[in-house]
């Protein structure tokens, strides 16, 4: 069952080209980064994951000291951000099962692939079309989980 | 960039040294942090997922309100990834096919699909973003995540499945 979108979504994220560009720059660095660093490739993701090459570790490491700086910085130090006027703020979710049993059932999902999301976008940029498989699988396991925890009605509190 | 099809042996533990792993990593954490300083949004990308399918679907869980006013920019996020990994493969590399097998890919990807979005995030939401905010909550998921990650991938390896 489909559904046609509001015509306008009050409060929708955006702010006009400026917003887009931003966004789109983003992305594509984080994507040269995945293409870079070799986790756009499952293969790769899978040498860590069976303890051939540790290499992923720094991966990780360089990305979330990158992250830890600027956070730090822009929360203690800048007030809100330019094109949205949000305040800056950490990445902190509620802790429930949730958090454990999607962690356990990402890790299986990501040991027998070795793909993780944004990874498997990146990895279509390098032509590597049979990456379309792990998308259209991820795409279904996002379905299926909506489709079951919006069941009750009671919806599921939200997460980014 | 090499990747050298090694023998590879825990006595080594860093075959295809550290220079990428690094450069590919703080590339990352750059792409994230020019959206955050910007606009204050900090992007993962697995939300995609279940916001992109909020166009053809009217499941409530993915018609959120917060949702369908972020599924527009996160659509050009995924886009800008793909033609970043794009660029970089047309300026300095030959494209690249991944010799895992098609079962593998759609199996493990609808684990996946369902275990980035009932956890609340990813390798970047969690493990990057999450991180770097040295929040509790992360450091379990990512815990959580590659702990059984590795005992899979080694389970599958065990059982002689390769690619």
């Amino acid at each position: 069952m489909t559904r046609e979108p509001p015509a306008s979504d009050p409060g929708k994220d955006g702010q006009g080209a400026l917003f887009n560009l931003v966004v789109l720059l983003g992305g594509g660095t984080f994507g040269v980064g995945l293409a870079v660093s070799g986790m756009a490739k499952p293969e790769v993701v899978l040498d860590f994951l069976q303890l051939d090459d540790l290499g992923l570790l720094f991966v990780m490491g360089g990305a979330a000291g990158v992250t830890m700086l600027v956070f730090a910085v822009a929360t203690r130090y800048l007030g809100s951000a330019p094109l949205t006027g949000r305040r800056y703020t950490k990445r902190v979710k509620s802790m429930d099962r949730n958090v454990l049993v999607g962690g356990a059932i990402f890790g299986v999902g990501w040991g027998v692939s070795g793909i993780c999301p944004g990874a498997a976008y990146a990895s279509v940029g390098l032509g590597n079309w049979p990456i379309l498989w792990a998308i259209l699988g991820m795409f279904v396991g996002a379905y299926a989980q909506a489709y079951w925890r919006s069941r009750g009605s009671a919806s599921a509190s939200a997460s980014d | 960039m090499t990747t050298l099809p090694l023998v590879l042996t825990l006595d080594q533990p860093f075959p295809r040294g550290v220079l990428p792993y690094l450069l590919g990593g703080v590339l990352i954490g750059l792409g994230v942090s020019v959206i955050y300083l910007a606009t204050g949004i900090i992007a993962g990308a697995s939300t995609f997922l279940e916001t992109t399918l909020s166009y053809a679907s009217g499941v409530s869980r993915l018609n959120q309100p917060k949702y369908l006013a972020s599924r527009d920019w996160r659509v050009l996020f995924t886009l800008g990834m793909v033609g970043g990994a794009a660029a970089y493969t047309l300026a300095f590399a030959d494209p690249w096919t991944t010799q895992v097998q098609p079962w593998r890919l759609l199996g493990g990807g609808v684990l996946v699909g369902v275990g980035t979005r009932l956890g609340k995030g990813c390798t970047s939401g969690h493990g990057v973003c999450g991180i770097g905010s040295l929040s509790e909550t992360s450091i379990v998921n990512v815990a959580t995540f590659m702990a059984f990650a590795v005992g899979t991938a080694l389970l599958v390896a065990a059982v002689g499945v390769t690619p």
